[in-house]
């Protein structure tokens, strides 16, 4: 009984903890909203952690969007094949990247690049004391550091899934034309009949678009909200590819049941 | 919004009166009551956590009193708004433990941070302005590195620099000596007492070097247990018999202070028995 | 890293990503494709749709049209209803025809239009008076069974 009334009071403990905490996160959300008029009116502070979280992102995506595309084209091939339609290659391999494999593993190698990145940066700044320092300045931190931060990982988000999807198409199409031989018309012609930019190539964008707004919500506050130690900015980063790579993954689900539904 | 200098010119800069303050359950201070003066150097002393850096936040509006008040230039900073408070302070500076030097600028861009934040100011007026900042703490030479090439005295001092960057009429300095060798120590020691009288502002610095500040300050306060348990001048404090301010000035290890952090007695966990 | 550099980086990723997007729209995806706001909708009822689904393209002539918009059953006849998002670009006879074809023996179900020769054009909300409903496998399978069963047995010699 006693073990009983102990598992159930961790649980609610935990409960209420997650629900608390959640509650902050969010209040740290509308705060950041708040503050970011500051991002945009200075647009020097975006575009250099655009730089950051998009640029230095750059080679890690092109190159992982590629190998994935060349996979996806092997794959598909093999599977293709099998029923006589191998010039549904470019169909294939388009279809799975723009709807699901573009943003999500985009998100996943973005989250793991520029979202660790950012939330050691505010970490240590905070165990610093640079972000009281600052805050003694009477400049606000959260619209100095951690808006243009947020924002910068918001932009770059759709910007490197589309790049990512780009590179796989073209991954698929260096196997499936170049290696294997399936007919180059019939690659891009079928493709082209069968993907829909508003239901295929924007249900990906406005994804990739939600992806970027988890992880950079997470990243910045994670690094905000850490311990100010060593350990606790260690802690934080593993949080910030944790959870970012379980919101991609759940937000991925809902999305999807929204958008394909009725097909 | 009413920030200008209040008329009366011997009126307390910084006034606490019975301030409280706990994190959650556990109390930091009980009641402290506190006045500096325009022109002072104000040191406030006591052992490693007994609520020392609380009170230097609670002057710089970071944490809010429980009960009682601490008012700055006349203002209740409890009872201001975030704007308010930011207006304040911009006519404070505070020197951090470790300087807190933004580390991806260089020296020049971190002096050049407020006067780029709250001015509208040419860029060579700016320029002109981080030079003589640096200039009066010896490092005009070091403007082009960046804080990772600099030794823990000469961060000191840039933050000093980037500290009355703006002219403030309050420093707030959190241990402004802790690891610094005798040189630094000395250096950093002149450059507080010579920037408050250049500035006519007050200063509070919270210390635990006793013989540094005796030689520097106008006033000092002991603070133990969340409570002023002596003050007075140098002199006062060098001659008072008061057995807390014997064994701070004369080093003692137990007095007043213990030694041990409260615990059971050690036979009883020799014993086995556990508390 | 100076202010110039900066923004010329940013800059290059910006028209890259760009560069992407208009890339899977007009390489990858049909832009010009139906969209909602250049087409009409008519509709047409089947006694079945087979396999049809939403979204299926509406072909003439084996060029795509527009695409199935809604499926839905009439519960009064009990035929299927099915609206048509015709492209704005393409007019048809009001007495078109309209019947659930099959690209190849297992591929995707679509349907084709029979341009009639009617003077009018169909407008936005008309019926299609022609319908010819799917073929469905079983049901073809069974009437040949049934056919062969009815024949007269071939003369003995």
């Amino acid at each position: 009984m006693n073990v009983l009334a102990a598992t159930l009071r961790k649980l609610g403990a935990m409960a209420i903890d997650g629900v608390w905490g959640l509650g902050f996160a969010s209040r740290f959300f509308l705060a950041v909203l708040r503050y970011s008029g500051q991002s945009f009116r200075r647009l020097p502070l975006t575009i250099r952690e655009i730089y950051f979280s998009g640029v230095l992102s750059l080679l890690i995506i092109l190159v992982s969007g590629l190998f994935v595309g060349l996979v996806l084209g092997l794959q598909g091939y093999d599977i293709l094949q099998r029923f006589g339609s191998s010039d549904a290659l470019g169909v294939m391999v388009s279809l799975s990247l723009l709807r699901e494999l573009g943003p999500v593993v985009a998100g996943l190698l973005f989250a793991s690049r520029a979202g660790s990145a950012v939330t050691a940066e505010i970490g240590l700044m905070k165990t610093t004391e640079q972000l009281q320092a600052m805050d003694m300045m009477a400049v606000n931190p959260l619209a100095r550091v951690v808006a243009p931060r947020f924002w910068g990982g918001v932009i770059s988000m759709p910007l490197l899934a589309a790049m990512f999807s780009a590179m796989g198409i073209f991954g698929g199409w260096l196997i499936g034309v170049v290696a294997i031989g399936v007919d180059d018309g019939a690659f891009w012609s079928q493709m082209r009949a069968a993907v829909d930019f508003r239901y295929d190539v924007l249900n990906g964008v406005i994804k990739s678009f939600v992806f970027g707004v988890a992880v950079s919500w997470i990243a910045v506050f994670q690094g905000y909200d850490c311990q100010p130690t060593a350990e606790g900015v260690s802690r934080a980063i593993t949080r910030t590819v944790v959870y970012s790579a379980l919101a991609i993954l759940a937000l991925d689900f809902v999305l999807t049941s929204f958008m394909f539904r009725g097909l | 919004m009413n920030l200008s200098v209040s008329n009366d010119p011997n009126a307390p800069l910084v006034r606490l009166e019975g301030v409280r303050f706990a994190y959650g359950e556990r109390e930091i201070l009980r009641g402290v009551d506190l006045t500096v003066h325009r022109g002072q150097v104000v040191a406030i002393m006591g052992g490693s956590g007994c609520g020392k850096t609380t009170l230097l936040r609670l002057i710089g509006g970071q944490l809010r009193a429980g009960s009682g008040k601490v008012e700055v230039d006349g203002q209740n900073l409890g009872r201001l708004s975030t704007d308010a408070l930011y207006a304040m302070r911009r006519r404070m500076g505070m020197l951090f433990q470790f300087g807190a030097l933004f580390t991806d600028m260089s020296v020049f861009d971190n002096v050049a941070f407020p006067l780029r934040e709250h001015t509208d100011l040419p860029d060579e007026l700016i320029r002109d302005l981080v030079l003589m900042k640096l200039h009066a703490v010896g490092l005009r030479g070091a403007q082009s590195l960046m804080p990772s090439e600099l030794s823990g005295g000469m961060a000191r001092r840039v933050a000093l620099a980037r500290a009355v960057a703006l002219d403030p009429m309050l420093m707030l300095y959190d241990e402004p000596f802790a690891g610094l060798d005798p040189i630094s120590l000395g250096i950093t020691g002149q450059l507080i007492r010579r920037l408050n009288d250049a500035l006519g502002a007050a200063s509070i610095m919270v210390t635990h070097d006793v013989h540094v500040s005796l030689g520097l300050v106008d006033y000092v306060y002991f603070v133990s247990n969340g409570v002023i348990v002596a003050q007075g001048s140098p002199e006062e404090i060098r001659a008072s018999v008061d057995p807390f301010v014997r064994q701070f000035v004369d080093a003692e290890a137990d007095g007043p202070v213990p030694f041990h952090y409260p615990a059971p007695p050690l036979e009883s966990l020799l014993d086995g028995v556990t508390a | 890293m100076s202010r110039a550099t900066l923004d010329l980086w940013v800059g290059l990723f910006v028209a890259l990503g760009l560069a992407a997007v208009i890339f899977l729209a007009v390489k990858v995806g049909s832009y010009s494709s139906v969209s909602r706001s250049s087409s009409y909708s008519v509709r047409a009822s089947f006694d079945d749709i087979g396999g049809l689904k939403v979204r299926a393209p509406v072909k003439s002539a084996g060029v795509v049209v527009g695409r199935v918009g809604s499926i839905r059953l009439d519960q009064k006849i009990y035929r299927a209803i099915v609206r048509l998002d015709i492209n704005e670009d393409y007019k048809f006879p009001a007495d078109t025809g309209a019947s659930i074809l099959t690209s190849g023996v297992l591929g995707e179900q679509y349907i084709g239009l029979n341009p009639g020769g009617d003077e009018e054009v169909l407008k936005k909300g008309d019926r299609l008076q022609f319908t010819q409903s799917a073929m469905v496998l079983e049901k073809l399978i069974g009437q040949f069974m049934f056919n062969k069963a009815a024949e007269p047995p071939a003369p003995a010699r």
